[in-house]
């Protein structure tokens, strides 16, 4: 064997994947950006509620899962979806209501079923998806699965939620429940409408709960990874209390009046997307011209995206069968 | 003639649905170890072991969405909610989310999931226990509402509803628990199908529309009619979604007067539902229609009152001979 100078060793793996992590959390965020144009410009309908700030929660336990695992999201599950690999023009098209949308229009930005792509659903009533998830469990520890509820701080005050976890408990469930708290649950802040700490409820029914940083996907990866491996094994439900922020209001009627003084601005330092930039550069050696080349990307393939769902036509209204035969 | 009661037809089924299909499992309030309140349930739990039977917390909402959420990953949940008046904490899993998914999935998968609950009065356990709550379900799209009146029909009908591939109610009448019926060999042996009413009784001068506990009244009540000389037919109809409308409105182009008596609050009930369908479609028919119901209040407990409060076979009877002595000129 010959003898070389030895470099400082780069981890490539590594840097792909997070490069990965990094290019799935700009997607989330430009189509979001994209939703709330196209709102305001009436092609998107309803109402919304938006991930932004919060995509490092999705991606990160997202990452951490198998072909074998599910999810289960809430209504603000644009983000659960498109970083657990829902087609980015098939959510895109079901929000703009067309026939080529993932539920072909007849769901809607609250309510994304794709089960081929593992998203048993997002829900629009929070606890929806604490329900759905346990019950996947169910069926997944048959086959080694793991199913995920994603929900917000709010519904930690919800039935749903204490009978869930209960159930889980006492039935040593594979599931994965991940708290994301963004400090506010709508217009409230978590704190004046919730008795304790969040952590010390999964924590009294002896389920392994611990609070991390949301806006570190690698550290969400690295807790979700453990916490997956864990359940996987027979460890019964985990518990993640992720803490982030998001940058929009509760729903797009929201200005957000009621954050604190200087709140949003110091969540902003701590943007995920500008976290995971620092870290890719700092850890991975990655330079700053490949990370913008992946934001180019990623705009290109909304810019295209956004013309092709434009372009696709709107479902025509007929009979549907109420019941599968 | 061999026979069988109700209790042991619901168990039969079950047992016969977990032995065919081992995607089926059945959990719920004290229904594995202890083998159900109602004593529907005994031996599964021996036989299927934990995985497939077994007794959950006291948690509504845990229950049916734990149903809902493995029925769309691959499994068929059985669940019983002890009495259906506790199904207001079932709601947002069953309306929201079981009903509304194939639809709303853009039909990429149904809810094949069974809700088992006791429904119906006459057993002095008040308001809040005593309810039949198909009104509050009646209405939604998606859920099918499985009401059977003995036996042979339950088992039948049980096993339909754990093979089909849709959310389904299926309510057992607290008072038929008790009741025996003599069969034939292997009766509710085969699967019904889901959506047929049943002519219990023919006849050619009224039609009297019933589930449940009501179509025993109904017949009873057939039976004092027949002593003043009215010929009643009694129909059955088995489930109240679907809804077998074929039979309705053949039985009204034979007799041309229709009752449904429905165990059940009058405003909202399915009794009006049966009406309409009867009025819509088949007008030229109609002589005469009206409800038996109960009084928009709720169920009473003392034994005088709650006696008085549901129909039984005397007053159908006795609104049939004044409705049709009142149109007989």
């Amino acid at each position: 064997m010959s003898t070389t100078v030895k470099k400082p060793k780069v981890d490539t793996a590594g840097r792909q994947a997070g490069l990965d992590l990094y290019r799935r959390m700009r997607l989330i965020r430009r189509f979001e950006d994209t939703i709330q144009s196209l709102f305001q410009k009436g092609e998107v309908h309803g109402t919304t509620h938006l991930y932004s700030g919060e995509e490092a929660v999705a991606v990160g336990v997202a990452s951490a899962l198998g072909a074998e695992d599910r999810v289960a999201g809430t209504y603000r599950g644009h983000g659960h979806a498109l970083a657990i690999g829902v087609e980015p023009q098939a959510l895109l098209d079901e929000m703009l209501g067309r026939e080529t949308g993932v539920c072909g229009g007849r769901a809607g930005s609250m309510n994304i079923i794709d089960l081929e792509h593992r998203l048993i659903g997002c829900f629009g009533i929070i606890g929806g998806s604490i329900a759905a998830a346990t019950g996947a469990a169910l069926a997944l520890k048959r086959t080694g699965g793991v199913a995920v509820a994603f929900f917000g701080d709010g519904t930690t005050n919800h039935g749903y939620f204490h009978e869930c976890l209960n159930f889980a408990k006492v039935n040593d469930l594979p599931v994965l429940f991940v708290c994301e708290n963004n400090l506010y649950g709508e217009f409230t802040p978590w704190e004046d409408v919730t008795a304790g700490q969040i952590l010390s409820r999964p924590k009294a029914l002896e389920i392994p709960a611990e609070q991390i940083d949301g806006n570190d996907v690698w550290a969400v990866q690295a807790a979700a990874s453990a916490a997956v491996e864990r359940a996987r094994g027979g460890g019964g439900p985990q518990f993640i209390e992720a803490l982030t922020y998001r940058f929009v209001g509760h729903s797009r009627s929201d200005p957000g009046k009621y954050r604190k003084p200087g709140e949003l601005d110091a969540w902003k330092e701590r943007d995920p997307l500008k976290l995971g930039r620092q870290t890719l550069i700092e850890r991975f050696a990655v330079a700053d011209a490949d990370v913008d080349e992946v934001d180019a990307e990623v705009d290109a393939l909304l810019e295209q995206i956004v013309e092709r769902g434009l372009a696709s036509p709107y479902p025509t209204p007929a009979p549907a069968t109420e019941f599968k035969d | 003639m061999p026979t069988l009661d109700f209790r042991t037809a619901i168990r039969d089924a079950l047992d016969e649905e977990l032995a065919h299909d081992d995607r089926v499992i059945f959990f719920g309030e004290d229904v594995a170890k202890p083998g159900g309140v109602f004593a529907a349930t005994g031996g599964l739990y021996e036989r299927y072991g934990a995985d497939r039977v077994f007794d959950t917390p006291i948690s509504e909402l845990a229950i049916t969405g734990a149903a809902f959420g493995s029925a769309v990953n691959g499994l068929r949940p059985v669940i019983e909610i002890m009495f259906g008046d506790f199904l207001p904490l079932s709601t947002d899993s069953l309306i929201n989310q079981s009903a509304k998914y194939w639809y709303l999935s853009n039909e990429q998968a149904s809810v094949p999931l069974v809700v088992r609950s006791a429904v119906g009065g006459g057993g002095r356990f008040g308001a809040i226990h005593s309810q039949s709550p198909i009104g509050w379900f009646h209405n939604v799209p998606g859920l099918k509402i499985v009401c059977p009146s003995g036996p042979a029909d339950a088992k039948a009908l049980l096993k339909a509803a754990i093979r089909d591939d849709n959310p389904v109610l299926f309510f057992e009448h607290k008072r038929l628990y008790a009741t025996k019926e003599e069969v034939e060999d292997g009766a509710g042996d085969e699967v019904a199908e889901l959506g047929r009413a049943k002519v219990v009784r023919e006849g050619t001068d009224v039609t009297l529309v019933s589930i449940m506990r009501g179509v025993h009244d109904c017949l009873a009540a057939a039976d004092l009619l027949a002593v003043d000389g009215i010929d009643a037919e009694v129909i059955d109809l088995r489930t109240i979604r679907p809804f077998d409308r074929q039979a309705v409105l053949a039985s009204l182009a034979k007799t041309n007067r229709l009752v449904a008596v429905e165990e059940g609050p009058l405003t909202g009930g399915w009794a009006g539902e049966v009406l309409s369908v009867a009025i819509e479609e088949g007008l030229g028919d109609v002589d005469d229609l009206w409800r038996i119901a109960t009084d928009d209040h709720p169920i009473p407990y003392s034994p005088p009152l709650e006696d008085a409060f549901f129909p039984d076979a005397a007053a159908i009877a006795a609104s049939v001979s004044t409705r049709l002595a009142g149109s007989a000129g």
